[in-house]
């Protein structure tokens, strides 16, 4: 009988045995967690002190301001990348933003028109794919053929790209936090809708939106692939949407795979300012999510 | 309390003199027939292929209080939302059969859902006002959202007035600049009826209007709803029996039969329903025997 097997008799050191083996257990995969943990965060201080002490050397007023030398002249630096990657988010910006926030607009705040499933899955494919694809397509459509070459209006086409998706799918999020009971105040008072979204919705959501801007153009601003096949780089300053400019990431490409040390150290200073640009877009997000809370 | 708030409605001039042409209540014999503000005819309601309300007849009578109480899932709420159009905002809700709205045919193709809203205010069960609005700014909201071109004079005025006339002037005059999620619960639903009393509607809308609140502030919002009557045709929803019979003239009684559709059981002067009611459900449930 099954019932013989919780005797008293038996039953009090087999129940001491388990109790030992799930201590054992629970040690086990806590300190893996543990490891798992400690080896993220050796990573990540690990490549910023890489960064930190291989690109500290490089930097001085001139890194910044100037432009980069030819191999053999002392000194030169990232301005034009600097001004590229600034000039890039502005157009890039300027192009998703709007498209990204009318998907997300479209989708929560219409969403029994039957485009909104669609929309919403366009979004997250295009989200998945690989940002050189998306270079490539920029490529074929405008430098081989409606600019017809290498192009910083290219470059900041093919940002917006990677862009649209994750403006809409974060407004989105930020639009749906939006409790439904103000849309309703404001329709119950005589609103139409488009003016509900503009004066209600969108005012209710500001802070979200600007993240969700903001967490775009930190993604972008770090994007190489679809770079170099569209905005290509340029060792010159240039503010000409219709000719190659550089950026930040085409020019730690171009000083990384150098063979010079100097342009190596270039590199680590390029990666610098880069990460600490981001960093602090970060840092920015952070106090702006908390003004969300207030 | 009491005295101030009367004191003030009725030293101030309502936003629309001219929409109380009928007598106030008090002058007025109870039997003596009145305009009719607002008429419902075989409204049905639906979400999806569920019917939730059924073929009500309902009047409502200019300037009364008019009670809809019933218990929950009954479909007064939907009803409620039905009159100014407001039920279709809910994805795949619909509604069938007519109401009209003074000479309006609501739900008339020609009619605009947004004209139908703007002439019918609606207060709501949970205190709404827009967080990220000052109390200013929420009362100012309907006029903006609506484009009326107002200096910002007669935005002042219309702002202290509707703040008066929902007795809330005293207690916010000081802060007006704040923002009106700062308010207490009582407070806030005062404020969101002054915000739908600012577009000079014809009816005002109510639905569970305390539920959320505390006992004073259920009795201040009690006493409002009474002294602007005298302006305004007001329909409320409540679950609570006593509050139907100390603030309404009229109440009509809702039940959902076991297919669920709600329907109008009963409909009559509050007193009489609440006495003497005619159908056998109005008083097993105001005896408390279900729902």
């Amino acid at each position: 009988m099954a019932l013989g097997a919780i005797t008293p008799s038996s039953a009090i050191p087999a129940r001491h045995r388990v109790v030992a083996r799930r201590r054992i257990a629970q040690g086990l995969v806590v300190g893996l967690l543990l490891l798992s943990t400690l080896v993220a965060v050796a990573l990540l201080v690990t490549i910023l002190g890489y960064v930190i002490v291989g690109g500290l050397p490089a930097l001085d007023l001139a890194f910044f301001t100037e432009r980069p030398r030819p191999f053999g002249e002392s000194g030169g630096g990232i301005g034009p990348a600097l001004l590229g990657t600034a000039l890039l988010a502005a157009v890039s910006g300027a192009i998703a933003i709007p498209i990204g926030m009318a998907a997300a607009i479209f989708v929560v705040e219409y969403r029994s028109g039957r485009f909104a499933a669609p929309v919403r899955f366009s979004a997250e494919l295009i989200a998945g794919l690989p940002s050189i694809v998306i270079g490539v397509f920029v490529w074929a459509l405008l430098v081989r053929g409606l600019v017809g070459h290498y192009a910083a209006i290219a470059g900041a086409v093919a940002l917006a790209v990677i862009m649209v998706p994750i403006v809409a799918r974060t407004v989105e999020e930020v639009l749906r936090l939006v409790p439904n009971s103000l849309r309703e105040a404001a329709l119950a008072l005589g609103a139409p809708r488009w003016k509900v979204i503009l004066s209600i919705v969108l005012p209710t959501a500001r802070a979200g939106v600007l993240t969700a801007a903001i967490l775009a153009l930190a993604r972008s601003a770090g994007e190489t692939a679809p770079l170099l096949l569209t905005a290509l780089g340029n060792d010159f300053f240039s503010a000409d949407l219709f000719r190659p400019i550089a950026a930040l990431p085409l020019q730690i490409y171009r000083y990384a795979v150098s063979p010079y040390d100097d342009w190596h150290t270039k590199a680590w200073g390029a990666s610098l300012v880069l990460v600490v640009v981001i960093g602090a877009v970060g840092l920015l997000l952070r106090v702006v999510a908390r003004q969300r809370v207030r | 309390m009491s005295v101030t708030m009367r004191d003030i409605t009725t030293r101030e001039a309502p936003n629309e003199p001219a929409q109380r042409s009928q007598p106030a209540p008090d002058q007025a014999a109870p039997a003596a027939p009145r305009a009719v503000a607002l008429r419902t005819e075989k409204l049905s309601a639906y979400y999806g292929s569920a019917q939730a309300v059924g073929d009500v007849d309902l009047t409502f009578e200019v300037g009364a209080v008019t009670a809809i109480i019933g218990p929950s899932g009954c479909g007064k709420s939907t009803l409620l939302r039905c009159l100014n159009r407001m039920h279709e905002t809910t994805p795949g809700a619909r509604a069938t059969g007519r109401v009209r709205l003074g000479d309006v045919d609501v739900y008339a193709p020609a009619t605009d859902p947004v004209e139908v809203r703007s002439m019918v205010g609606m207060v709501f069960q949970k205190p709404n006002p827009f967080p990220m609005m000052s109390v200013y700014d929420n009362v100012a909201a309907g006029p903006r959202l609506r484009g009326w071109k107002m200096s910002r004079r007669e935005m002042d005025d219309l702002v202290e007035r509707n703040l008066r006339r929902a007795a809330l002037w005293d207690e916010v005059k000081d802060k007006l600049h704040r923002s009106g999620a700062a308010l207490s619960g009582g407070q806030q639903q005062r404020l969101c009826i002054a915000r739908a009393l600012a577009t000079d509607p014809s009816v005002l809308l109510m639905d569970e209007p305390c539920s959320a609140l505390d006992p004073i502030a259920t009795y201040k919002i009690e006493e409002l709803v009474r002294e602007l009557s005298h302006e305004v045709t007001i329909v409320i929803v409540t679950h609570n029996m006593q509050q139907a019979s100390r603030v309404s003239e009229r109440t009509a009684f809702m039940l959902a039969a076991d297919d669920g559709i709600g329907r109008l059981v009963e409909f009559g002067k509050t007193d009489d329903l609440f006495t003497l009611p005619r159908d056998p459900r109005t008083e097993a449930y105001i005896t408390g025997r279900f729902g």
